[in-house]
């Protein structure tokens, strides 16, 4: 569950649950969070949280809402986002996001019933009771463990390759492998592709009757790792593969 | 009219890195154009289950129903084509089948799964879905989603709450609003696209484009065309290098020529004098 902690000056004043659907701040008196403060407006944000997510939202305030420094009208929080009310800071702390593993849960598909939801920006007061059908039994402590946070990690932090034509029309020119695949060739004739991966970087023929030659050697249908100075040759032209020291 | 000639396919199927077991199911057939996948869902092997069921049910009625039918002929009550009938009912066939063994066998009870299935005939491909699982289209370079997930998050784009590229960062993917066999009925979404020489479909598991951003899938398709084996699998190898947090499945299909269908009016016009 996600919750909010109220501060002041540093000096912590209260935390907040969100475990409503809306949660209202102002300095009025029916806000689930009342700031008395005259740089706070009666009804002055609002956020709304649905299952896991939580968006803010300010509700033309006088002196506005900020999130991170920036003013904004409406926001998506995010663990660790700081809003700030006048003097008064708020830290968004979301722990399914930080711990992971409550994440991790929701990674397997689940069922939403579709009765027991609304799509449209959800009215308020409405119970906050969407039923999550086919929960899977899920038993932690299997390997499924290690998961947390590999999310869309680009191609590691592999160096990046550069390859030089060492014969042909354009020998010398340099091509940097800085894209997570590149094709080298002619299409129609000879095309290999270069796959930039978390641990290296693998050369794998796409198309022509002629498979590409690595260092002498013809290369199968399979992908081949490539190390540094390793001599590449494709339809009729050298180039050579090799890791640039700066 | 067998399509073998038309339609080139190629699947990848991998458990990814984080699963101990695959619970996607695909298949495909390019003699009758049809190309079918699911991602299954469930406690223990329920998941394989269902999915296993729906991909195998509507491959193998489809293989027995087409070839005595004319796929592209009116059928429906309202205009729909014979293609679009068949899926439908198929897809409704499935639902009843994973409904039944969930409510009478314990293990598998609330069992479900999300669905693709396309079937090419005269110049284009109906596709019916439910779920999260997803199809997209690359046509002269312009690499396009055509199915439209039905899952909480979609629902949030759609009405605004949230933005595209917000929706990235959302907490709540892989919450999906429909599934097959977890009610008695299920709507599936049939539309019908036209087809041209050319054109490549990616048919996916949420493991796909969860891991791999649309862009990027779409430009490793450009790439790779020339060999689509090799481009499915480098799609579930990018899954699996970006962490490959769930079951990926991959089937291609690449449009090599049109397929206008035979035996129009000419053709029967024609055997009347047999």
């Amino acid at each position: 569950m996600a919750k909010l902690i109220l501060s002041l000056d540093g000096a912590v004043l209260r935390e907040i649950v969100l475990n409503k659907e809306r949660t209202t701040i102002g300095r009025k008196e029916h806000n689930d969070v009342v700031i008395d403060n005259l740089a706070v407006s009666g009804d002055h944000a609002q956020i709304v949280s649905i299952l896991n997510d939580s968006f803010l939202e300010d509700l033309d305030s006088t002196n506005g809402t900020l999130v991170n420094g920036n003013p904004i009208k409406k926001h998506f929080l995010q663990n660790g986002d700081v809003i700030e009310i006048g003097k008064y800071k708020l830290k968004y702390l979301n722990e399914g996001a930080a711990a992971g593993h409550a994440a991790e849960e929701f990674e397997k598909t689940m069922i939403l019933r579709p009765s027991a939801h609304t799509p449209a920006a959800p009215a308020p007061n409405r119970t906050g009771d969407d039923t999550l059908v086919n929960t899977p039994a899920y038993s932690p402590g299997r390997e499924e463990e290690m998961t947390a946070k590999v999310a869309a990690m680009p191609a590691g932090h592999l160096p990046v390759a550069t390859i030089q034509l060492l014969s042909g029309p354009n020998a010398g020119r340099e091509l940097e492998l800085a894209k997570t695949l590149v094709t080298i060739g002619k299409p129609g004739v000879q095309v290999a592709v270069i796959a930039r991966r978390p641990h290296g970087y693998f050369i794998t023929h796409v198309e022509g009757a002629n498979f590409p030659v690595l260092n002498g050697k013809v290369l199968d249908a399979q992908a081949h790792p490539l190390n540094d100075h390793d001599v590449i040759e494709l339809a009729g032209v050298k180039m050579e593969f090799f890791f640039k020291s700066e | 009219m067998s399509l073998v000639k038309v339609l080139e396919m190629a699947s990848a199927t991998d458990p990814g890195l984080v699963r101990s077991h695959n619970e996607d199911s695909i298949a495909v057939d390019a003699d009758i154009g049809l190309a079918v996948l699911a991602d299954g869902m469930g406690g223990y092997n329920a998941g394989e289950v269902a999915s296993g069921i729906a991909v195998s049910l509507i491959m193998s009625e489809m293989q027995q129903a087409l070839p005595s039918v004319d796929p592209h002929a009116a059928g429906g009550v309202s205009g729909e084509t014979i293609g679009e009938v068949l899926l439908r009912d198929k897809i409704g066939r499935a639902n009843a089948s994973i409904f039944q063994a969930a409510i009478s066998q314990p293990q598998y009870a609330g069992m479900g799964t999300t669905l693709v299935a396309a079937l090419f005939y005269d110049n284009r491909v109906s596709v019916g879905h439910i779920g999260d699982s997803r199809m997209y289209r690359l046509r002269a370079g312009q690499f396009e989603q055509i199915t439209r997930d039905h899952s909480l998050l979609q629902e949030q784009i759609d009405s605004g709450m949230i933005s595209k590229e917000m929706a990235r960062l959302s907490q709540n993917k892989n919450l999906v609003t429909r599934a097959v066999g977890i009610d008695p009925d299920v709507e599936a979404e049939i539309h019908t696209h036209a087809v041209q020489a050319g054109d490549i479909y990616l048919i996916c598991s949420d493991g796909l484009n969860d891991m791999v951003e649309d862009e990027e899938i779409g430009a490793t398709l450009g790439m790779l065309e020339a060999n689509l084996p090799l481009a499915a699998t480098q799609l579930v190898q990018m899954a699996n290098d970006n962490g490959g947090r769930d079951n990926i499945s991959v089937i291609l299909i690449k449009v090599l020529s049109e397929f206008p269908a035979q035996g129009g009016w000419f053709a029967k016009f024609l055997s009347w004098f047999k």
